[in-house]
């Protein structure tokens, strides 16, 4: 379950943060996860609680932004939103679709004090 | 130690006991404690914009091994697949074929035993075993640390043999020169489709095992189609581990590879 290893990459995120910007202690952490990304939000959810026990994150909320995907077809130039890395254009029903956005994961904003 | 994180005791473990471990998801305990009280002020709260990609850490260690591997002219591949489709005998076979040709060595990851890397021993390459404990994956602070115990010679061949699982690796970038995704024709066709993002993260598939064809209803063409719908530039060799057929197309690729790296290297 790689989303153990995102969730602490996050903590290290915001302990660096927490050092550079001088907070002790996380409300709320906001990420945007692309629906295209390799991530299951709600195995993320899952393994934040437990990395964040005993930390300055601990009891934060956890707010998942979801990022729609893009795709633009290689055939007939489409661009749209695709649902999964397999979908079909829907103008011309081809699969030579590239990905151009919606497969990130960011940590994007904190509420601290 | 390690030079860009300093780190710590751990769970993942690399080889011979030597080099060091460090901290992983089942034994997490990082520092910045729940302060007990708060002071008046902590009591207002504030925004921080982070705006930075969860896989930063990752991929600085990658960026690290990437420098590595260019400096001294290493072509690099790590391989994925599920459990079973013939990972290490493919990399036995290719080592046995390229033998004497080029230096070549091996990472194996894999959660316990380090019966892989003894394999390849067996062929004479250098082989290190990364044991993962719980982990899925390797990543690029693992590979970071093996290099430096493996130090791989210069112009040399370094396949890296990921652990067998077609969703964890697919994130984490180890600074190779390509991703490789093994596909055995035991497995279902539509393997491209029911884990997208591996494919759609690698750039070179190896359709392994097709001496097996003859023997089976899988349907080659149906694969490919399923896997250019998730990635259509994908390179794709139709190969046999254990025949050895479409070895020389596979091989005339490794040798294309290897030179390419050694000319771009600085021969360090």
């Amino acid at each position: 379950m790689h989303e153990m290893s995102l969730a602490e990459s996050v903590l290290h995120i915001i302990e660096d943060a927490a050092r550079e910007q001088g907070f002790s202690r996380v409300k709320r952490v906001t990420l945007e996860i692309g629906k295209l990304s390799c991530v299951e939000p709600e195995a993320l959810r899952f393994c934040f609680d437990s990395v964040m026990q005993g930390t300055l994150v601990e009891q934060a909320e956890l707010q998942i932004v979801e990022v729609a995907g893009q795709g633009k077809c290689e055939d007939c130039a489409a661009e749209f939103h695709p649902e999964s890395r397999y979908d079909a254009c829907p103008e011309c029903g081809n699969y030579r679709i590239r990905i151009t956005g919606g497969d990130a994961m960011r940590v994007y904003e904190l509420e601290v004090s | 130690m390690c030079s860009v994180c300093g780190c710590g005791s751990d769970s993942v473990t690399l080889e011979n006991g030597a080099g060091h471990t460090h901290h992983h998801a089942s034994a997490l305990r990082y520092g910045f404690r729940a302060p007990k009280t708060r002071s008046p002020e902590q009591g207002e709260t504030r925004l921080v914009r982070i705006e930075q990609d969860i896989l930063a850490r990752n991929d600085r260690h990658a960026e690290a091994n990437r420098e590595h591997f260019r400096q001294r002219g290493i072509f690099a591949l790590n391989l994925v697949s599920s459990p079973g489709s013939g990972k290490t005998s493919l990399l036995v076979r290719t080592i046995r074929e390229l033998g004497g040709r080029y230096p070549m060595a091996v990472i194996e990851g894999d959660q316990q035993t380090s019966n892989d890397a003894e394999r390849i021993r067996e062929t004479g390459a250098p082989a290190l075993q990364i044991n993962t404990g719980k982990g899925c994956h390797l990543d690029a602070h693992m590979v970071e640390h093996a290099l430096q115990q493996l130090d791989p010679a210069a112009r040399s061949l370094l396949l890296i043999e990921n652990v067998g699982n077609l969703v964890c690796p697919a994130s984490f970038d180890l600074g190779e020169a390509h991703k490789v995704v093994i596909l055995s024709v035991t497995e279902g066709e539509d393997k491209p489709l029911k884990y997208p993002d591996m494919f759609a993260a690698a750039d070179v598939m190896l359709l392994n095992k097709i001496d097996l064809l003859p023997y089976l209803d899988f349907d080659v063409e149906k694969a490919i189609d399923f896997v250019r719908r998730v990635n259509p530039d994908i390179r794709i060799f139709k190969i046999s581990a254990t025949s050895g057929e479409g070895f020389s197309d596979w091989l005339a690729w490794l040798a294309s590879g290897l030179s390419e790296a050694a000319t771009a290297g600085t021969g360090a």
